[in-house]
């Protein structure tokens, strides 16, 4: 890389202090660095001094912080390839009438989030799978298994899981997963005018990074889970969220009760991913106070029972 | 001075205030940006905004946000979408050209896009992408929305959709 095209890269990355600092480096001539460990390179190899470096350091630390960065249609274009990741493991369930009652449910939530718009839009589909399991994607396109929809017994129950992972969406948590480091690539691809193509070495620099960024929200959605802080937010977002739309919210009670019984610890999904329901029934318990509980009207759960036939 | 006039400065002070407050200007963040008639997601769609449009913001009533359209119109935007973050510009508009004189540089490429995706599609044919585009296509609109969960017996809180 050429001293220019490490200039226009790091100004780049140094958004938004790049008035004050590209100047600096543009007298620069011979740095030929970029990317991680940049500033101790410039510095070890005399390219840059001490006090540009602590510059560097500072905005590159502020940069990696911001999962901000990342603009609503990027989060748009990562949810997609993550739940196209997913769909190559557990294949879809084709079945119309299903897929648009999941759909009408989940939609109509998401009207009553937090974030009821977002780039795209939510968008719900069942997965041919005996798993116990449901994925965010980022952005907004959930996918439950039919393992999870058979423990669900009315459709608040249904509307409870969705609501859980429509939370999951509202506050982002998938992006909190892709790990710093990503950063450095899909930050420093390049500054071009919008609409505008990227060239050869820009462009794999960056679906390298994209598709780090896949790996770190999937890993995460299947494996490592989001953590104990994000499954509160989650259920905190559902109780909101149900209660508004006018679902029972102790249908997530229920639900976490009926997953308490059927998951076995150490098991692949649900149970891998999740902290121990018994805690989240507690603090869901809280959230819900005194309001009581309603069982479904005959013809809510007359429809539900109807489309849930063969599942 | 009397009360009547110390009233009428009042007003008049009151009134310079709240008319003083410049509209904010913020930016849609979703793909398409719905203005409806009134605050409420089932009020009539009055006009569309693309992703990035700068819309000028006068009133905010959370979660909604009342925007003065080009043509002197008003309508309301979801909060949600809209974004005090100034996203991409779409090449060769209006804002580009503006955005290039004011010395500002259009930051398209940052990050993932439709490109990107692209040549990770060719480098993972395995991934179900094909599925995704056919789950795109399944959007239910507000009334249907609400028409459904009226047939369920699902009563939202505020009675209405909001």
């Amino acid at each position: 890389m050429n001293s220019r095209s490490f200039v226009r890269h790091l100004a780049f990355l140094l958004r938004p202090p790049v008035a004050a600092v590209a100047p600096l480096l543009a007298g620069c001539q011979t740095v030929k660095v970029v990317s991680e460990g940049v500033a101790a390179v410039g510095v070890a190899t005399g390219q840059i001094t001490e006090e540009q470096a602590q510059s560097i350091v500072r905005t590159g630390e502020s940069l990696g912080s911001a999962m901000e960065q990342l603009t609503p249609e990027n989060e748009y274009w990562i949810g997609r390839a993550v739940t196209a990741t997913i769909l190559a493991r557990h294949p879809a369930y084709d079945r119309s009438d299903l897929n648009r009652y999941v759909n009408l449910v989940g939609q109509s939530l998401a009207l009553y989030s937090d974030r009821p718009e977002t780039f795209g839009g939510y968008r719900f589909l069942v997965l041919d799978s005996d798993d116990i399991n449901a994925f965010a994607g980022p952005g907004g396109l959930i996918t439950v298994t039919r393992g999870m929809l058979r423990l669900c017994r009315t459709e608040d129950e249904l509307a409870a899981v969705l609501a859980h992972e429509i939370g999951h969406v509202a506050h982002r948590h998938g992006l909190k997963a892709i790990k710093k480091s990503r950063w450095t690539g899909a930050f420093t691809t390049i500054v071009v005018e919008a609409g505008k193509q990227l060239g050869g070495a820009d462009l794999a620099e960056a679906v390298r990074a994209f598709e780090g960024a896949i790996g770190d929200v999937t890993q995460t959605l299947v494996n490592s889970g989001y953590g104990r802080a994000a499954e509160r937010e989650a259920d905190a977002a559902a109780v909101r969220m149900l209660r508004r739309a006018g679902y029972d919210p102790h249908a997530l009670i229920a639900m976490l009760e009926e997953m308490d019984r059927r998951l076995k610890p150490g098991g692949l999904d649900f149970a891998k991913t999740h902290p121990d329901p018994t805690d989240r029934i507690r603090e869901v318990r809280s959230l819900i106070g005194g309001l009581a509980s309603v069982p479904p009207p005959a013809e809510r759960q007359a429809r539900f029972a109807a489309v849930m036939r063969g599942v | 001075m009397n009360r009547g006039l110390v009233l009428a400065l009042l007003v008049a002070a009151l009134t310079a205030a709240t008319s003083a407050a410049p509209p904010e200007t913020m930016s849609v963040q979703v793909r398409s940006g719905q203005v409806r008639a009134s605050a409420s997601f089932l009020a009539p769609v009055i006009a569309e905004a693309p992703y990035g449009a700068a819309m000028a913001v006068e009133q905010r009533s959370p979660p909604w946000a009342r925007v003065r359209l080009a043509d002197g119109r008003t309508g309301w935007m979801h909060e949600s979408a809209l974004t005090r973050e100034r996203l991409q510009l779409k090449a060769g508009s209006a804002d580009v050209a503006a955005g290039a004189r004011a010395g500002e540089v259009a930051l398209a490429a940052k990050g993932f896009t439709q490109q990107v995706e692209k040549e990770y599609r060719q480098q993972n044919p395995a991934l179900q992408f094909g599925w995704v585009d056919r789950m795109e296509t399944w959007a239910v609109t507000p009334a249907e929305a609400a028409a459904f969960l009226k047939a369920g017996r699902v009563t939202p809180a505020g009675g209405d959709t909001r």
